[in-house]
């Protein structure tokens, strides 16, 4: 059958949609939690409140300005002219980095709070033990961080299957490329199609509740680990 | 051999003026009220914090006019009040940590092969301090400090560790911090006494001026259990 077919196209672009965004923002939150996570100025304030604007900013205000900045007039395309790229709008790649901008802080806040939490001590000892920045950054800032990117992973994944308004500025909704599930649930209802709407609608309530449940879960398990371990 | 220290300069609400030289061997007790700047004094010399002066250890500068050496390559071992082991990793892991990048051996302490496979939050008070010292004296120092090591235990774990800290000084010269005149007294082949941030020589005999009776009877019993003949 054929919304069958469209049905589980939409369900593939928006998982491979979220695990791009989740692996992506994982590389590019972490340095940038770090170095907000260690000593605070007005300057880090200023980033940090520029990185939560997305939590705050209607979904369409931040796919207007995507719209703009990705669009061939844009400047920051012009970069992209001489490799024969025009726009970014309503490409996959187009959506990546609009998922990237809109989940940004569910990725650096809980990351940054791990490394908060972790205190100078571990590092300290590390030093002493003759372990270089990097290599005491790699083998306990990270490990000893881990329910941090554990939480930083599931909110990206979800909040992204969660999108609506920016990938809808951004992506249009061309099937197979930047239909994703949310906007085909939009549409079967414009289309009166309530049983398919149904199902989709149903099948995200349930990935919703199993995804908060894991990070309680997490948070419990991992929790005990660390108090049991002063 | 000797070690050659002069710090000053103020760290947080502790103002440092302290010249000292020490013969590296042995148990040398920095010994003050709390509040002192003693545990700023020991930060300094194993460079987690900075003052200005100069810090040498036989023939190796750590510190001078000219050369500031990063806490991971000063072969320093530290031992900190809280035993501030790594909670991600096993006891083994834990004492790996610092042996393999220094190259060393496994300890040969006492009581310590029955903990090795044990997990960290497993561990009683006492265990905790026995794996902190291993894993300070697995990376192979030249000097060993600690912070106050016994000041959260209760009395039975302090008199198994006392003379696993004495016998280790009988090898490496080991900076004792300490507000606890019983521990001086088990403890110390020399005695430093500290003052709102100076240091001066102490005696031994001196650290009873002021004492109440319970506590000049806690230090003579604590020195009979380290091996003091009466």
């Amino acid at each position: 059958m054929d919304g069958q077919a469209d049905i589980v196209t939409a369900i593939r672009v928006t998982v491979t949609l979220a695990a791009v965004t989740t692996l992506c923002l994982l590389v590019l939150a972490t340095p940038l939690a770090w170095w907000l996570s260690r000593r605070r100025n007005l300057f880090k304030d200023a980033i940090t409140a520029l990185v939560a604007l997305p939590v705050v900013l209607p979904p369409t205000v931040l796919g207007f300005y995507l719209l703009v900045a990705m669009g061939p007039q844009s400047p920051l395309m012009a970069w992209l002219h001489p490799f024969g790229i025009r726009t970014l709008n309503f490409t996959f790649a187009g959506l990546v980095i609009g998922s990237i901008v809109y989940s940004l802080p569910f990725a650096v806040q809980p990351i940054r709070n791990a490394f908060e939490t972790l205190g100078p001590r571990p590092l300290e000892v590390a030093a002493t033990l003759g372990a270089g920045p990097i290599d005491r950054f790699f083998t306990v800032a990270l490990p000893l961080a881990r329910k941090g990117f554990l939480t930083a992973a599931l909110l990206v994944f979800a909040h992204t299957v969660g999108e609506f308004g920016v990938v809808l500025m951004i992506g249009g909704a061309i099937p197979g490329k930047t239909e994703v599930v949310s906007i085909r649930i939009w549409q079967m209802v414009e289309q009166l199609d309530w049983a398919g709407a149904h199902r989709l609608a149903g099948g995200l309530m349930v990935f919703a509740f199993v995804v908060l449940l894991s990070l309680l879960v997490i948070d419990r398990r991992l929790g005990q680990v660390e108090r049991g371990a002063e | 051999m000797t070690i050659d220290i002069a710090l000053k300069g103020t760290a947080g609400r502790f103002a440092i003026d302290a010249a000292f030289t020490v013969p590296s061997s042995g148990v040398t007790a920095i010994w003050g009220a709390s509040g002192s700047g003693k545990t700023t004094l020991l930060r300094a010399i194993a460079g987690l914090q900075r003052l200005s002066g100069h810090v040498r250890i036989g023939g190796a500068v750590w510190q001078d006019d000219n050369a500031f050496v990063p806490v991971h390559r000063r072969r320093v071992g530290y031992v900190f009040q809280e035993a501030s082991l790594f909670s991600h990793l096993s006891v083994a892991e834990n004492i790996d940590y610092g042996r393999r990048r220094a190259g060393g051996e496994m300890p040969d302490l006492p009581g310590l092969k029955a903990l090795l496979s044990r997990r960290v939050a497993t561990l009683s008070g006492g265990e905790r301090q026995r794996v902190a010292l291993a894993r300070a004296i697995a990376a192979k120092p030249v000097l060993l400090l600690m912070d106050e090591p016994l000041s959260s235990l209760d009395g039975a774990a302090k008199a198994e560790i006392l003379p696993l800290i004495k016998q280790i000084g009988a090898h490496m010269p080991i900076l004792y911090v300490t507000h606890d005149a019983a521990e001086v007294a088990a403890l110390a082949d020399r005695v430093l006494h500290m003052a709102d941030g100076r240091v001066t020589p102490g005696t031994k005999t001196a650290s009873l001026e002021g004492l109440s009776e319970a506590e000049i009877r806690a230090l003579a019993e604590a020195a009979l259990k380290a091996g003091l003949k009466p």
